[in-house]
């Protein structure tokens, strides 16, 4: 009964999903208000429809209700509750409803929140979130109906997929839907503003929070996902410029573009039309992102089960979506004024660069990650790109990203002197200094020349984030007291940008110190055994056998002393899973803050008396999830800036000190 | 012309979803070798210690044969060792096999402990042969026919549904060549 009914609020959010997007287009066509008005209820309604239809399946799962097929085929009656929550969202059908569950929330905060909008802007926002809505209810029903029954129902379920059963994945795909999904909202707006013929800088302070929100989140996913595949996969990597991987970075770069290109937009009403496109951009890589993972087009270690039919319908949504919102940006985009004029070194000069530049960097992963299927259409051969591709090609665009970076935030709208600028740095160049030195004395020159360049990139970025704050509230130059003061009262959008800015910095160490001075040995260990790494000894005392809530773990115990003093005990484990027949690996890892230790347990060797045993050193490598979480921190407490929570749309005039947010 | 600038992102997009919808028809995994029927590279391999034959171009003329490249220190060969052995056993294929990148007492104790089904075994310890051959992992198994041609490849462990769908029909299709 109860999967039937969220069966029947799903037909229902369809028909809500019309309602939404109809009528408010005609009626803001023809300053009909009352039509205008019949999208907020709308969205709300559909929302409501959609948390009906998401609780119906979370219900199933929850209880196990092996006529539901989904359950049968993602669950099973002893798998751990979490796991029966977040198994929902774990498959093709349910993670459709999470989208759609984002999508709908997103569209009903409009609706609640966006009373100070101009009416028809919000009409038309909320229909092309309609539109969007329609699409994905649509796709769920025709070809992805989580609450197809199974008769008879068989007595267990096949269980979830065991690498999906951890808890740092659990929590992934909600952060990385919240991310994907929210970037429609930019879309919706851009898409509104695109057929209201108007942008303006009232449009950009509308759509900044939403894009932050969904750049924070997703930000969060993508580390969340990266750490998974770090502690998970038993091989110490933490990116593996996977598709699917990249399917995710590349709105993550689109989207970094288009929060900075729209302060542009908000404050210098300048670079409105790329500003759009980015929009457009930036969704369509979401809208990809799920394509990609679904349609079984490129090969991936993350795929979902691949079906055609699927395939080729997100591909028709791809099209109207995209195709539909490009073709109205080159008929409607020549027509949209420009605006504020700017010298090239200018706040607005640095903010283009950083646009050209992560633009860059999206094309480089764009055509890496679809340059295999290109030549494979074209009849050119099959071909796989792997990381050597986007370490030569990446990096050289990101290098510069972030040097410039640190800059931005000195220069001056309008008209800038870049020399005073990099003079105030003084302090950041010193610190990049004794990084280097540091870090050069501590690996005793080993290591590639690049990872200096890593060391000095993130110093730069750290330090110069830091200088930028200080500059702000003018420290050491007035008293600490009013100093203190300004920090205060400073914008929250500031301290965003600066936590942002240093935890990218951050993150650059745990990359260049993982990347360049990992050490690692891999070798036959029976109980008793010694191994030596870094500095470190790694005794491996015991193996047992430990039962589990659905599967059997060979848990091993391993000392580790530095100098004869045991400081850690680490017990990494193999899981078999009976129902899937799988084994994964549960390392075990030891933080210190600056490294990691990292035991993976492998097989038994062939004899059975010893087993592979893989262990890492990490220098550095949780900073790479420190800077993960401050950038997401970072845009959480820029999103809490005033401006956003009052959000009258005034227009301010240009005539402010030198010193504003450019979070 | 700043018209034709508004377009561009559009018209990329309309090579972006041809290229997609081109996509479907084609199975990424799907891998192609460049040796399907072409004869066999030409190799000689010793035994492994202590066994008579071990394998060569020459060997692989006159019968149809599966060639399954394999080795002691690889956990997929072991998952498709039975239905490798059933194939031999049961259905009467003749498989041989190239021991790829192995230890000698490694492959010899493997064997002992999970069964010998190969008619002969040619020990490719540096794996030099197996570059002729275009293998890049473990394990892969390819079907010769009576000429000493390749004509069919998998990559990965087999599975009893390559076996009944592609390579047994294909055994009966090469045997009925003559």
């Amino acid at each position: 009964m109860i999967p039937e009914l969220g069966h029947y609020a799903l037909v229902l959010a369809l028909f809500v999903a019309l309602v939404q997007a109809g009528p408010p287009l005609v009626g803001a066509a023809t300053r009909n208000s009352a039509w205008m008005n019949v999208a907020g209820p709308a969205a709300v309604a559909q929302m409501l429809l959609v948390l009906v239809a998401y609780g119906a399946l979370t219900w199933a799962h929850v209880v196990s209700d092996f006529s539901v097929q989904n359950v049968v085929q993602n669950s099973h009656s002893l798998k751990p509750m979490l796991y029966k929550v977040s198994g929902v969202w774990g498959n093709h059908e349910g993670s459709m409803i999470l989208w759609i569950v984002m999508l709908s929330v997103f569209g009903a905060a409009v609706a609640v929140f966006g009373r100070n909008l101009p009416p028809t802007l919000k009409a038309r926002v909320l229909a092309v979130q309609g539109l969007i809505g329609i699409g994905f209810l649509l796709f769920i029903l025709a070809t992805s109906n989580p609450f197809i029954r199974v008769i008879p129902p068989p007595l267990d379920g096949n269980d979830l997929n065991p690498l999906l059963q951890d808890p740092g994945l659990a929590f992934h795909p909600p952060f990385l839907y919240a991310g994907y999904v929210g970037f429609s909202m930019a879309f919706s707006f851009a898409v509104a503003a695109l057929i209201e013929g108007r942008v303006d800088p009232a449009w950009a302070r509308w759509v900044r929070p939403w894009t932050l929100a969904a750049w924070s989140t997703l930000t969060m996913g993508i580390a969340m996902g990266s750490w998974w595949a770090y502690y998970e996969l038993g091989w110490g990597g933490w990116w593996y410029w996977d598709p699917v991987e990249n399917a995710s970075f590349m709105p993550w770069l689109a989207g970094t573009a288009l929060l900075h290109s729209a302060i542009v937009v908000e404050k210098r009403d300048a670079l409105k039309s790329w500003t759009i496109l980015l929009a457009i951009v930036t969704f369509s890589l979401s809208l990809m992102g799920t394509f990609l993972v679904r349609s079984g087009i490129l090969t991936s270690v993350h795929a979902f089960a691949v079906d055609p039919a699927r395939g080729v319908f997100i591909l028709v949504l791809l099209a109207i979506a995209t195709g539909g919102s490009l073709l109205l940006y080159s008929l409607r985009a020549p027509t949209l004024k420009a605006g504020g004029l700017f010298a090239p070194v200018s706040r607005e000069g640095a903010l283009v660069l950083n646009n050209l530049l992560l633009s860059t960097a999206t094309a480089t992963v764009f055509i890496g990650t679809l340059y295999p299927l290109f030549l494979d259409v074209l009849n050119l051969g099959k071909v796989s790109v792997g990381p050597p591709f986007f370490n030569a090609t990446f990096l050289p665009v990101a290098i510069p990203m972030v040097a410039t970076m640190v800059v931005g935030p000195f220069l001056s709208w309008k008209r800038a002197d870049l020399g005073a600028a990099l003079t105030r740095l003084w302090v950041a160049g010193i610190a990049v200094v004794v990084m280097v030195a540091v870090a050069a004395y501590l690996t005793a020159g080993g290591g590639p020349l690049l990872a200096l360049v890593g060391i000095a990139l993130g110093a730069w970025a750290f330090v110069g984030a830091l200088v930028e704050f200080a500059e702000r509230i003018r420290l050491f130059r007035i008293p600490v007291r009013d100093s203190w003061n300004r920090a205060v009262h400073l914008p929250r959008s500031a301290w965003g940008m600066t936590i942002a800015h240093a935890c990218v910095g951050l993150a650059i160490f745990g990359m260049t110190g993982t990347s360049a001075w990992q050490t690692e040995s891999i070798s036959a260990m029976k109980p008793g055994d010694t191994a030596r790494l870094a500095g470190y000894e790694f005794r491996f005392d015991s193996i047992g056998t430990v039962p589990g809530a659905n599967y059997r773990a060979d848990r091993a115990v391993f000392t580790v002393s530095r100098d004869g003093v045991p400081f850690a005990t680490l017990t990494p484990e193999r899981r078999s899973y009976p129902v899937t027949r799988m084994t994964t690996t549960e390392s075990a890892i030891h933080t210190t803050v600056f490294s990691d230790l990292y035991v993976a347990l492998g097989d038994p060797t062939q004899n059975g008396t010893a087993w592979i045993v893989r262990i890492y050193h990490h220098p550095l490598v949780p900073w790479i999830w420190i800077g993960g979480v401050g950038m997401m921190l970072g845009g959480f407490v820029s999103l809490t800036d005033r401006r956003f929570r009052i959000g009258a749309p005034e227009r301010r005039r240009a005539a402010k000190p030198a010193v504003q947010p450019a979070e | 012309m700043r018209r034709l600038l508004y377009l561009l992102p559009f018209l990329l997009f309309i090579g972006v979803g041809v290229a997609f919808y081109l996509g479907f028809q084609r199975d990424p995994r799907d891998i192609p070798s460049a040796l399907i029927d072409k004869p066999v590279p030409s190799f000689e391999l010793p035994p492994l210690p202590g066994r008579p034959e071990g394998l060569s171009a020459e060997r692989l003329k006159g019968d149809v044969t599966l060639v399954n490249v394999f080795a002691s220190w690889c956990i997929p060969c072991k998952a498709e060792h039975p239905i490798i052995t059933r194939l031999a056993r049961e259905q009467g294929v003749t498989v041989r096999a190239i021991n790829h990148k192995d230890k000698a007492e490694d492959a010899l104790a493997w064997l002992a402990r999970n069964g010998d089904p190969y008619a002969s075994i040619g020990a490719d310890l540096d794996g030099r042969v197996s570059i002729d051959w275009g293998v890049y992992g473990v394990p892969e198994t390819f079907l010769v026919d009576r000429q000493g041609r390749i004509r069919f490849k998998h990559v990965g462990p087999l599975t009893p549904q390559v076996v009944d769908e592609q390579i047994l029909p294909m055994v009966k299709h090469l045997r009925g060549q003559g």
